[in-house]
């Protein structure tokens, strides 16, 4: 029988990792390049669990590869072919990994807590109000309190606290903007929220997390976190729009459509968007859903 | 350790090797048990939808309006008699009487027709008054879960009648009493599941 | 008279799957020809088809996951090939329409019709010789298991080549597979498909346990148990407990689908997040139901392979049964995203984590069964060092994904695609393709290749690293799952080196493959003639190779755990006993293939809407099943001198190798 070359192993895996490491750190990675205070809690969250559970993972790989080395019938190493009870052994095998499941389970209730969603991030600044609406197959933004909407092109200012307010005019979606941390689902009939919060300017990727049907892929959209200033503009080059968001607008909106591009309504019928929520709790007529294909 | 595997090699040394260790007709109805947790899983999981779905009528009948209790007090007491009537069977077959086994499983199966005709009755009843399945969700999950019992207590009827040609060609054999226990465990059950509904859909939706 | 089907449902515009077709029905027809030039379908009924014994259905059960393997393999090449193309705007060479139902055929397959009969197909071989049975309690329910099984299967398959599959992902969540979003067949294949099956398994569930508490050999407590019986009784505990959930929820999507009910509608009060808690409160015990068995034969084999106890076994019994629990508290973690609030998803975090701790003993107890003993490297054992490693790593990114803070952000991302194929290649294909090596020749009578196996061992193991290491970098990068095309150049580098991965994965199955091939040639030279070809330890190896019809001879008696290996220390593990006495076996029936192909053809009219074809079809099943207990002629008795003359030969080998 062939002997095995384990430490081949070994070299070929932290060969593997490195290069995984190298991938995502070079690459300008959302997640490990957050822009905002919830991306970097989110960041180190997931940096600490990752360091406490090496403490079981790498004796674990070491173990493996050690036992299996050493053991190997043709070394004649000791041989106890009925010992299988070890109570020192058993003690520290439960406990160690309810030690670090215990730390793990008090960080996660802290930061569950404290990334809740729900929760207004702290900030000297009152939160702006979005209101985003997945349809087939792209995001619709209303702005209530500038009386706006886009398509597929997000923005607000930086340092304010952005409170989204998501729900769906057609199936299940996840709106989701990874480098400013935590997603939500998007359903019919339903309000969920998400507040975000971004501490520096760009452009930001923002998409759809959750498969919604054939023009998914396409569902993407520009996040532009800009100053005041630029958010100011931003807003008035939407009011200079021709087009104006109102029911039969939003009919021809809600028809599928893949790759939708940027489109901006200078003005929105006030409540259009309560009012669609509304319609799937409340009747029974889908009709002026429009999202049938 | 020894005492054990002494005891263990005499119970070998005297049983007939094709009997040893298990008999059929317990393992059978064993198995059956096994089969009604499993029917329990599936009730609790349509109990579990009718209770998330309960109050969401869409504008549609609400349960208050729809449910009659007398009538469904009725049912419950067609039923219960059915109940009554497989435990008299069992008593019966028991007893080693055919001609009482058959007379109690033939009452047991008339009951639970006269149940299942009472049941669609009521539905009929409810979608000629425009509470289909289809008018909220509230109702597809009382239509589903009344509608499974129901399904339950015709698959009930179709297995008795099967059960007395059985039982009329082949008299009271190994087989077919394991098939009467299995059925009267059926019942049984059916019957239990039957009081959950009333007491947390009709009951409950009618006060 | 056809509902909804008309020649347009053909896809014979689409090359590739015309391609597929054509190759699938030329191997089929050489198959065909092949059995009648041997005259071999007369045996094929006889011994195969009609059979009710648990070996030759776990056989077929294998057969059935090899050939589904193979399929949902494809896909997932298709896939990856796809990624790797469609960069920076490209569309690559499939539209969405047919992708998306990749995918989703992708993980139907390879969870519904590749593992679970691999995992059904072990357990059938294996749990009745480890407790010493002749075969299991319902032999004739097994059958119906089996071909309901393939009922599925051959529904997923029509769907290739009749109309069109899901293209929801894999388990279809309203309202997307609603009527009004999803108004093709597809979704309905899809329901068909493993409602069928679905029964099948829960019948399975409900036959193992009964044989496993009732039908063990004298002597065998439940803590003389061999492992593997352990974690399949775990296993099967949680298919009864879960697999009705998802009849039901299945049942509640057809509703609303057939009859135009509002279960789960986006409005008429419809509850869509209910669909997504009842499908993983199903869901996430299946995937302890995979793995569980798997986790059994790793203790098997490296207690055999270390010519030790197994470590611990009183621990891991416990930590099993814990798992099993569980698994029920914790399917909230695959949707924290919902929107509950940090009070629900704390909770689940960290009921989800709590299973790291069992589990986490379970390696430590392989591990320290390794320690101080005799390791063999054998095929069996280089899965299963590929296995510490890989399921190591694996759990930890599931420990990460547990905690909701980080599940906000990794949700839905290629990192937990990484995550969960980690555990499920790393844990149930590698334990699953063990268990075939381990046992293939207690079944066929003659070992596998080595070579072969330990080359396919290697190009799994580092073909996965290559696959999924990428895949985890591309989640902290931000690419989610279900993606046909993409704009970001970023992900481009790191998915070719996937599809190079998927390649290298491609050349391990290869050499399965092959290694059953080379190893049937060879037959003769690695012949077991004891009937224990690897120093084994459980009551399967007491028995020759290939096991007998009626398994045991003579039921054996258990004193200890490790029962055979304990008869061996007494020397009594050859000893011939004084008399063989007549041996009740159940007789074969083609109740069980019958009611499986009628099952497929009510589940067609039902997707194509050809309701007489239905009604049918159900009355055929009726019928069938009533035929069935009418019939008294269902066992028969193997003559004592019969039995007397296999076992002979037996002892006649062994004294020849003595």
């Amino acid at each position: 029988m062939r002997k095995w070359n384990y430490p081949d192993i070994l070299k070929r895996m932290s060969l593997l990792a490195t290069v995984a490491l190298v991938l995502s750190g070079c690459t300008g990675s959302s997640l490990l390049d957050p822009k905002g205070p919830i991306g970097a809690e989110q960041k180190y969250l997931i940096m600490t669990s990752f360091y406490l559970m090496m403490i079981v993972v790498i004796p674990v790989i070491i173990m493996t590869i050690l036992f299996a080395w050493r053991y190997n019938y043709i070394k004649n190493a000791k041989y106890s072919p009925n010992w299988s009870h070890s109570n020192k052994i058993e003690v520290v095998v439960w406990a160690v990994p309810l030690a670090i499941i215990l730390i793990l389970s008090i960080l996660t209730w802290r930061s569950t807590h404290a990334l809740d969603p729900h929760r207004v991030p702290e900030s000297d600044r009152e939160p702006i109000v979005v209101q985003v609406m997945a349809m087939d197959w792209k995001w619709l933004f209303i702005y209530p309190e500038q009386g706006i909407a886009s398509v597929n092109e997000l923005a607000f200012p930086v340092d304010t606290p952005v409170e989204f307010r998501v729900t769906s005019n057609s199936v299940m979606n996840s709106f989701f903007i990874p480098q400013l941390g935590s997603q939500i689902y998007a359903m019919a009939g339903m309000e969920n929220t998400v507040h975000l919060l971004a501490t520096e300017e760009g452009t930001y990727r923002g998409m759809s997390a959750n498969y919604s049907g054939h023009g998914f892929s396409g569902m993407h959209f520009k996040a532009l976190a800009t100053s005041d200033e630029g958010f100011q503009q931003w807003v008035d080059s939407v009011r200079q729009s021709p087009e104006s968001l109102q029911q039969d607008s939003f009919n021809e909106l809600a028809k599928p459509s893949r790759n939708n591009p940027v489109e901006y309504y200078s003005t929105v019928t006030p409540g259009l968007y309560t009012d669609i929520v509304n319609s799937y709790i409340t009747s029974g007529d889908s009709s002026h859903h429009g999202a049938e294909e | 350790m020894s005492t054990q595997s002494m005891t263990n090699q005499d119970a070998h040394a005297h049983g007939h090797e094709h009997h040893e260790h298990h008999d059929p007709v317990a393992t059978k109805v064993f198995g059956f048990w096994i089969y009604i947790m499993s029917d329990c899983v599936l009730f609790a999981t349509i109990f579990a939808t009718y209770a998330v779905l309960a109050t969401n009528y869409a504008g549609g009948p609400t349960s208050h309006e729809l449910f009659e209790l007398p009538f469904v007090l009725v049912e419950t007491f067609v039923l219960l008699a059915s109940s009554f009537m497989i435990g008299l069977a069992t008593l019966a077959m028991n007893k080693g009487n055919k001609q009482g086994t058959m007379l109690w499983l033939a009452l047991t199966l008339v009951l639970g027709a006269v149940f299942v005709a009472l049941e669609i009755y009521e539905f009929h009843h409810f979608i000629s008054e425009g509470a289909g399945p289809q008018r909220s969700a509230f109702l597809s999950s009382f239509f589903t879960l009344v509608g499974t019992h129901g399904l339950h207590v015709t698959s009930g009827v179709i297995w008795a009648i099967i059960l007395l040609i059985q039982i009329a060609t082949k008299g009271l054999t190994d087989m077919n009493r394991s098939r009467l226990m299995c059925l009267s465990l059926f019942w049984h059950f059916l019957h239990i599941i039957w009081i959950c509904v009333f007491t947390i859909v009709y009951l409950v939706g009618a006060i | 008279m056809f509902g909804k089907l008309s020649i347009e449902a053909i896809p014979y515009h689409e090359p590739i799957v015309m391609i597929a077709l054509g190759g699938a029905a030329l191997i089929g027809l050489a198959i065909a020809a092949a059995i009648t030039y041997y005259k071999k379908w007369g045996y094929l009924w006889k011994e195969w088809i009609t059979s009710v014994d648990h070996k030759r259905l776990g056989v077929m059960y294998i057969i059935v996951a090899i050939i589904m393997l193979l399929r949902g393999f494809s896909d997932a090449i298709m896939m990856r090939a796809q990624q790797a193309i469609a960069s920076g705007g490209a569309e690559g060479y499939l539209p969405p329409e047919h992708y998306d139902q990749i995918f989703t055929a992708h993980g139907v397959i390879m969870i519904f019709f590749m593992a679970m009969p691999f995992m059904v197909g072990l357990i059938n071989i294996v749990v009745p010789l480890q407790i010493g049975a002749r075969d299991v309690a319902f032999p004739f329910l097994n059958s119906l298991s089996f071909w309901l099984t393939v009922s599925g299967v051959i529904l997923v398959n029509v769907s290739l080549g009749v109309g069109e599959f899901a293209a929801t992902g894999w388990l279809a969540y309203p309202p997307l597979s609603d009527i009004q979003y999803s108004p093709g067949v597809g979704v309905d294949y899809w329901i068909w498909s493993l409602q069928i099956s679905g029964i099948g398994t829960l019948l399975t569930g409900v036959n193992f346990f009964v044989t496993i508490l009732k039908m063990r050999a004298p002597g065998m407590t439940m803590m003389k148990m061999p492992m593997f019986t352990w974690t399949s009784l775990c296993s099967v505990v949680l298919i009864i407990a879960a697999f009705p959930i998802l009849t039901v929820t299945i049942a509640l999507l057809t509703l609303d689908r057939y009859l135009g009910t509002h279960f789960f509608t986006n409005d008429m009060g419809g509850n869509q997040m209910m669909y997504v808690n009842l499908i993983w409160a199903w869901g996430h015990p299946e995937v302890y139901i995979l793995v569980l068995p798997a986790f059994g034969i790793f203790a098997e084999v490296v207690a055999t392979y270390c010519k030790k106890r197994l470590f611990g076994y009183t621990s891991m019994v416990y930590a099993t049964v814990a798992i099993t629990i569980l698994s029920f508290l914790v399917w909230l973690h695959h949707f924290f995203t919902m929107g509950a609030g940090a009070n629900v998803n704390s909770f689940f975090g960290i009921a989800t984590m709590i299973i790291a701790i069992p589990t986490g003993v379970k390696i430590f107890n392989w591990l320290f069964t390794m320690y101080e003993g005799r390791v063999q490297f054998t095929v069996p054992m280089a899965w299963t060092i590929g296995f510490l490693i890989t399921f190591t790593i694996g759990g930890m990114t599931g420990v990460l994904l547990a905690v909701p803070g980080a599940d906000y952000v990794l949700h839905n991302s290629l990192f937990l695609i990484a995550h969960f194929h980690n555990v499920i290649i790393g844990g149930v294909v590698f334990g699953y393709l063990a268990g075939f090596t381990y046992w293939f020749p207690k079944v066929f009578g003659f070992k596998l290749n080595e070579k072969l196996g330990k080359a396919s061992a290697w190009c799994w193991i580092v073909g996965f690293f290559v696959a999924f290491m990428p895949l985890y970098a591309l989640g902290f990068m931000g690419m989610t799952r279900r993606l046909n095309s993409y704009d970001n150049p970023d992900w481009h580098f790191p998915l070719i080196v996937a599809a190079v991965g998927a390649a290298i994965i491609a050349c391990g199955i290869a050499c399965q493959l092959l290694q059953v091939v080379v190893s049937i040639k060879d037959r003769h030279k690695n012949i077991d003639e004891t009937g224990d070809p690897w120093g084994g330890r459980t009551l399967e190896w007491s028995i020759p190779s290939p096991a007998p019809f009626y398994n045991f001879a003579h039921t054996p008696v258990v004193e200890e755990r490790d029962a055979f290996w304990h008869m061996k220390e007494k020397g009594i593990s050859e000893q011939k006993p004084a008399e063989y006495q007549d041996i009740h076996m159940p007789k074969n029936t083609s109740a069980g293939f019958f009611i499986g192909i009628i099952a497929a053809v009510f589940g067609f009219g039902l997707i194509w809407h050809m309701w007489w074809l239905a009604i049918a079809a159900g009355v055929g099943i009726f019928v069938t099943m009533v035929l069935r207990t009418f019939n008294d002629d269902i066992d028969y008795y193997v003559p004592a001198a019969e039995v007397e003359r296999i076992e002979s030969q037996r002892y006649q080998k062994l004294s020849n190798q003595a």
